[in-house]
């Protein structure tokens, strides 16, 4: 067990991110990215690269054997970690290694829930905590079956931020805003992970239905590609996540090249200048 | 014969015991709700539950026979052993009886547009046959490697003019081809039935895939008390998913005189790695909605399996399965390709049955099992498909051109 003293030293990352945000009046970017693709070094490089460039908060996803919420370019993402040897440990041991070098940017951990159950609840808990993760999104585990990983979770000060849908029912997202915290993940669609040509209008049906429900800040994901599509759902929520467009941006790059055009990408999705080429490739 | 009280399983949250449950993407919760409930008012309709049983005795053939295998049992030297003929319901398996009662069931939702997996093409086939009969349209994943090696199936599903969609992704078998079927759920949930094919998957597919199958040995209880005037000593059914031999079994829970054994995939050997024994050699995890014994490493990513037969190539098994297991009222065990071959030849040359290779297996342990028993004492087998689409792969195993 963790002492409990380690239990008022910790911070919610996630709370003052949003708070910050509302401060600077500005709607918030996370990135989405999995863990240990193409390698590991490139996500230890990646991650601070980006958040430079403007990503507000960072998920990495744990890569699974059978990842089926995803679209083509997070399996083959992840399909590519999973050729690296990537295991949930070294999920945590990146987040452990990134942690001081984004002191201030939230980090999230995206994942099926084989991998957590085999690794125990009670020490993904106090691994996420020790590692510094401020929040976990399961994508298989909907209310009705987050009990035992939230008792883990809550006690140690990490968000399970719910996961909700176009299809969700009133009670469903009552129960889940309930349970989970930090912000909500809206599916912004009726469908699996991937770039699409423009955001569906299920998602912005689904954010008026959340907030009736909850106060915390609104993320909308799945289909969210570009800078106009950010901005559009900036418009009716407090954060943007893009995925399958930075990681299909990663399958594309040579290694060279890679922070240097996924940080150039994330610029231009937060509406920055670009940063200097050649600044952070290798 | 004995019985006991047994909690109705699952409970309201879909579990038996520990395993079961709904590890679903929320998207999906919504449509498993309205299946559930769907469900509930089918099974308590008379109109449902007689146009179901009109169909499956007019267009599945149903009651199937129950079959007296003398020469095999005299072969064995021991019990006598009996084979309950799935194999000769319409389209050549078991499948059918789920089939039928999922795609009147969808139709009573209005989902005009059914999805469904399959590894030996046994359950396409069934799927396409029914969606056929009640104009429904029909899309198959399959795995493109069972794809080859069951193109049979793959030119019957087409004629049937079902669309089959070879899965490219992972290991290209079963396992792959249930992640696509799910992904082309979330997609199309609200205009789409998941027609899955065995007692997997999340709540409630587990159970009532399991009653629409219970008719199995709900028939061979009756025609063997019949026949026999006695319950029998061994049911014997092979396990993949496990739908065959939960349907078999279900009727005999409550016979605690009759012991029950499913027989898993043992591939080249459970000791090899090679192999698709979930039960057997396999932990409890999450995969494909449900907690259940699976074969996964010890990072919990699911390992690849093989087995011969393309149907119980799966590195799960159905959650009431890893209950029976765990409370001990059934028993598992493996045997291997080459033991399977045998018992695939053994049926062919004494009764003129060619089985299907899944079947095979149980086959093989029956008759095993029947050399160490009385005359008395009798072994229930459930011969879940016949043999004609492994022709192929018998043929191959043995190094024949056809």
């Amino acid at each position: 067990m963790a002492p409990l003293t380690s239990k008022a030293v910790v911070r919610d990352r996630i709370k003052e991110k949003f708070a910050a945000l509302k401060r600077e009046g500005r709607g918030g970017l996370i990135v989405f990215l999995t863990a240990g693709f193409p390698d590991r070094q490139a996500t230890l490089e990646l991650v601070p690269a980006l958040v430079a460039a403007g990503a507000d908060a960072v998920e990495l996803g744990i890569p699974f054997s059978d990842p089926l919420a995803e679209g083509p370019t997070i399996q083959e993402s992840t399909f590519r970690a999973l050729q690296q040897g990537i295991t949930l440990e070294d999920c945590l041991e990146m987040a452990r290694v990134l942690r001081p070098q984004v002191p201030d940017t939230p980090l999230v951990l995206m994942g099926y829930y084989n991998p957590i159950y085999q690794f125990g609840l009670e020490r993904f808990a106090q691994n996420c905590q020790e590692a510094g993760v401020d929040g976990v999104i399961v994508v298989d585990l909907p209310q009705e079956e987050t009990g035992p990983l939230a008792a883990q979770c809550a006690a140690r000060g990490i968000h399970i931020i719910p996961l909700l849908a176009p299809t969700s029912t009133d009670a469903s997202i009552k129960a889940a805003v309930h349970t989970g915290g930090g912000f909500v993940y809206c599916i912004s669609l009726i469908g699996v992970t991937g770039a699409r040509d423009q955001v569906s209008n299920r998602g912005f049906e689904l954010l008026e239905r959340v907030r009736v429900h909850t106060s915390l800040p609104l993320a909308v994901g799945f289909g969210i590609s570009t800078r106009q599509h950010v901005e559009q759902v900036w418009r009716q929520a407090q954060a943007a996540v893009v995925g399958s467009a930075l990681v299909r941006l990663m399958l594309e790059s040579p290694r060279g090249q890679l922070a240097d055009r996924a940080s150039r990408f994330v610029a231009q999705l937060a509406g920055r200048n670009p940063p200097k080429q050649g600044g952070t490739a290798r | 014969m004995t019985t006991t009280i047994r909690p109705v399983l699952p409970d309201d949250r879909g579990r038996f015991g520990d395993y079961g449950g709904k590890f679903v993407p929320e998207t999906l919760m919504a449509a498993l709700a309205e299946l559930e409930s769907a469900y509930a008012q089918a099974r308590a309709d008379a109109a449902f539950q007689q146009e179901l049983a009109h169909l499956l005795h007019s267009y599945a053939g149903r009651p199937t026979a129950l079959y007296h295998a003398r020469n095999l049992s005299r072969h064995c030297g021991g019990a006598k052993i009996y084979l309950k003929r799935e194999d000769l319901a319409h389209t050549g398996a078991h499948k059918i009886n789920n089939a039928l009662g999922q795609a009147l069931l969808a139709r009573r939702m209005g989902k005009g547009r059914i999805i469904a997996e399959t590894g030996a093409g046994q359950h396409g086939v069934a799927t396409a046959t029914v969606c056929a009969m009640l104009g429904l349209k029909c899309i198959v994943y399959m795995g493109a490697e069972d794809v080859q090696r069951q193109s049979l199936n793959v030119f019957r599903m087409k004629l049937l003019e079902a669309e089959v969609i070879p899965v490219e992704s992972g290991t290209r078998t079963l396992k792959d081809a249930i992640n696509e079927a799910i992904r082309d759920w979330v997609t199309n949930v609200e205009t789409t039935h998941y027609l899955i094919g065995s007692v997997v998957g999340p709540h409630p597919y587990p159970m009532l895939v399991r009653d629409f199958q219970s008719v199995i040995g709900r028939e061979a209880r009756a025609q063997l008390l019949e026949a026999e005037g006695r319950l029998p000593n061994y049911v014997v059914a092979c396990v993949g998913g496990g739908s065959n031999a939960i349907g078999t079994f279900y009727q005999f829970l409550g016979d605690e005189s009759v012991k029950l054994v499913g027989v898993e995939a043992g591939g080249e050997g459970v000791e090899t790695g090679h192999h698709a024994a979930s039960l057997t050699a396999g932990h409890p995890g999450v995969l494909h909605g449900a907690m259940s014994y699976l074969l996964q490493d010890r990072h919990g990513q699911v390992m690849p399996t093989h087995s011969i037969s393309a149907g119980l190539d799966y590195p799960g098994v159905g959650p009431e399965h890893s209950y029976l297991k765990d409370t001990g009222r059934a028993q598992y065990l493996a045997v291997t390709d080459s033991q399977a071959l045998e018992g695939f030849h053994l049926l062919c040359r004494t009764e003129g049955i060619i089985p299907a290779l899944e079947s095979s297996h149980a086959v093989y342990y029956a008759s095993q099992l029947a050399r160490t028993l009385s005359p008395e004492q009798i072994v229930l087998v459930c011969l879940s498909g016949r043999g004609d689409k492994d022709m192929g792969i018998v043929a191959q195993a043995e190094g024949i051109t056809i």
